[in-house]
């Protein structure tokens, strides 16, 4: 058990700063001086360029030798200094960026943790009986292909345009300040039903069609072909199942995250939704260059973390993993 | 030295093609895909217009004319989705044969090398690959490349789709490595290169073409994302980024859905048309998969 976390835990730390290494490297790699490049690229009305550029000559400290520069980047790091953002200029990255997180959490937990339960539980009854195999599945295999911002964009001409009965844009109405009243917090939810929504069908849809394989595959398998034979009910049958094809779905998890975590910012952009993923969109359309690098650190923080979380439910449910990542998988 | 004597490798291969034959999920699947290639290859027979021409009213719902309707400046949707699907088979395509040469090649070298240094560091390479999203090291690179073409976007997103691919080719490698024939390849001394290419891969060549497939859809959408947000190639067309053209100048809420529905739909069709056909072969190709699916 020990081994295994340790293992995982190298891999996670590995993953950190090769992030951040990246992170430090690619501006230095590209053609070309980064911030001539970036002051390029800048240059809209009102922005003193002066002064940016000296911001920037103080952030590369391109004059210092590599290691010089590359120290420098873990420490201000560590000490949670991630840069001042351009386009919200003064307001420091990290801010910007504490503001935006609370929006994608309580959109995201909901989303997984929902479509998680609720697609295992379709994917396994319709394994089970024919006739909601042959009805629901055509449908949840076209939704489990569906890009998630084409479903946003479904859903918001659907309910928003054409039935007008909820908003397309935005977390709040600009009338109400966020509060912790009933008011706000039902302005909230109407905002927030549509993007959730659409994250949570496509990826309902992706667990059902999963699950509905993996139980028809127990169903197959021996142990389920001798409860059978010994007269079990067909009830207890199918909590086996279903036990069984779980454990690969609480794996799978961490392998759809990547595509999850991509479909959550086109969908934040579609509904303008201010979460990580449309401040991202903001950064990139404004050239914010600092801000763009800290959505990304904070993108593998939470990749990281989620995966972690993930081997933490996997190891409590099967103590068979410690054999996968110290012996053979076969 | 396989112990399968031709006869059998002739009859299990008729057995294969009887059950594609059968299958309306791989034909119904294959049958879309061909369309729109064809399609997007013959676009300027099938339209006259190209996709910046200002073909028509502004504005215009779909229409015998504009069978897609037309944009906010006029242009034809139809014809900009037929451009645009060649943008998506291409990077598709190319993402596609990256990732599954990267994911097999290295997932060849650590099921053989299974459980040693090779191994370890080629699944730590995996896991780390995995973590990071494509989206977000894509973000970093496009915030400093001034020109980006399909040629990156393909390359970009098959050197990130690789990890996957690699797990998959590694655990069947696994299991295949421990069969007498491998062994027997092994103490003659062939080479570990001719060994994986002709005891390991040829074994393998169905389920490479699976994984092939399903990289290819995973491609299509990673590519579509992307385009979507504003990182795609900064010249051209493609599906994603007709659909960022209709969010950015929000079609949604001046009404113009079929702008950003129908290639959409068209999108949502071809991804699930490339997952009914892996799906479809996987059942023709596994007897494992088809006979549960004879038990049920």
């Amino acid at each position: 058990m020990k081994r295994f976390l340790k293992k995982k835990l190298i891999i996670y730390l590995v993953t950190i700063v090769f992030a951040v290494t990246l992170n430090w490297l690619i501006p230095r790699l590209m053609p070309g001086d980064p911030i001539s490049i970036l002051l390029s690229r800048l240059g809209g009305p009102g922005t003193d360029q002066a002064q940016i550029e000296s911001f920037f000559r103080r952030s590369f400290q391109l004059d210092r030798p590599w290691y010089e520069q590359y120290l420098n980047y873990w420490k201000s790091l560590l000490t949670g200094d991630l840069g001042v953002s351009i386009y919200l200029y003064p307001k420091p990255v990290a801010a910007v960026i504490g503001d935006a997180i609370p929006y994608d959490l309580l959109l995201m937990f909901p989303a997984i943790l929902g479509s998680w339960f609720i697609g295992n539980r379709v994917g396994a009854l319709a394994a089970h009986s024919r006739k909601t195999d042959s009805r629901v599945m055509p449908l949840l295999y076209a939704l489990s292909a569906a890009p998630y911002f084409w479903l946003a964009v479904l859903l918001a001409w659907f309910f928003g345009i054409l039935l007008g009965i909820t908003p397309v844009q935005g977390a709040s109405s600009i009338f109400i300040l966020p509060s912790l009243t009933p008011a706000y917090i039902l302005d909230f939810l109407h905002h927030w039903l549509l993007p959730f929504l659409s994250l949570f069908i496509v990826m309902a849809g992706q667990w059902a069609v999963g699950m509905r394989n993996l139980v028809l595959y127990e169903r197959g398998s021996d142990y389920s072909r001798y409860l059978k034979s010994l007269g079990a009910s067909s009830k207890l049958i199918r909590r086996y199942t279903y036990r069984n094809a779980l454990l690969p779905q609480v794996s799978g998890l961490s392998i759809r995250l990547g595509q999850f975590l991509a479909g959550v910012v086109a969908t934040e952009i579609v509904f303008s939704y201010p979460g990580l993923g449309y401040l991202l969109y903001r950064a990139i359309l404004n050239q914010d260059y600092f801000l763009i690098q800290g959505c990304f650190l904070f993108i593998v923080l939470f990749m990281v973390t989620a995966n972690l979380v993930v081997d933490l439910i996997y190891m409590l449910l099967d103590p068979r993993v410690r054999m996968s990542l110290t012996g053979e998988e076969a | 030295m396989k112990t399968a004597g031709p006869p059998r490798v002739i009859f299990s291969r008729h057995e294969a093609v009887l059950a594609a034959f059968s299958s309306p999920k791989l034909f119904g699947g294959l049958f879309f895909i061909v369309i729109t290639l064809v399609l997007s290859i013959l676009a300027p027979l099938f339209t006259p217009y190209t996709p910046e021409q200002i073909a028509g009213p502004k504005e215009a719902p779909p229409s015998a004319a504009h069978p897609f309707g037309t944009t906010l400046f006029g242009r034809d949707i139809f014809s900009q989705t037929l451009y645009g699907l060649g943008a998506t088979f291409g990077v598709g395509f190319f993402g596609g044969l990256i990732a599954t040469l990267l994911g097999a090649g290295l997932g060849f070298l650590a099921g053989y090398y299974g459980g040693t240094l090779i191994d370890e560091l080629i699944m730590m390479a995996v896991n780390v690959f995995l973590v990071i999203p494509l989206i977000a090291v894509l973000i970093i690179i496009s915030a400093y490349l001034e020109f980006r073409g399909f040629v990156l976007e393909a390359v970009i997103v098959g050197l990130f789709n690789w990890p996957w691919a690699a797990r998959a080719v590694r655990s069947q490698t696994l299991s295949l490595k421990n069969n007498e024939y491998v062994n027997l390849s092994r103490i003659s001394a062939l080479p570990v290169r001719k060994l994986v290419w002709q005891d390991i891969a040829a074994n393998m060549f169905a389920y490479l073409i699976l994984v092939f497939i399903l990289q290819f859809s995973g491609c299509v959408l990673a590519a579509a994302t992307l385009d979507f947000i504003g990182l795609g190639p900064t010249r051209g067309l493609s599906l994603g980024m007709v659909l960022h053209e209709a969010v950015n100048w929000g079609a949604i809420n001046l009404g113009l859905w079929w702008w950003a529905i129908l290639p959409g739909a068209v999108l949502t069709a071809l991804i699930l048309s490339f997952f009914m056909v892996a799906t479809g072969l996987d059942e023709a190709l596994n007897p494992r998969l088809r006979r549960v699916r004879g038990v049920i």
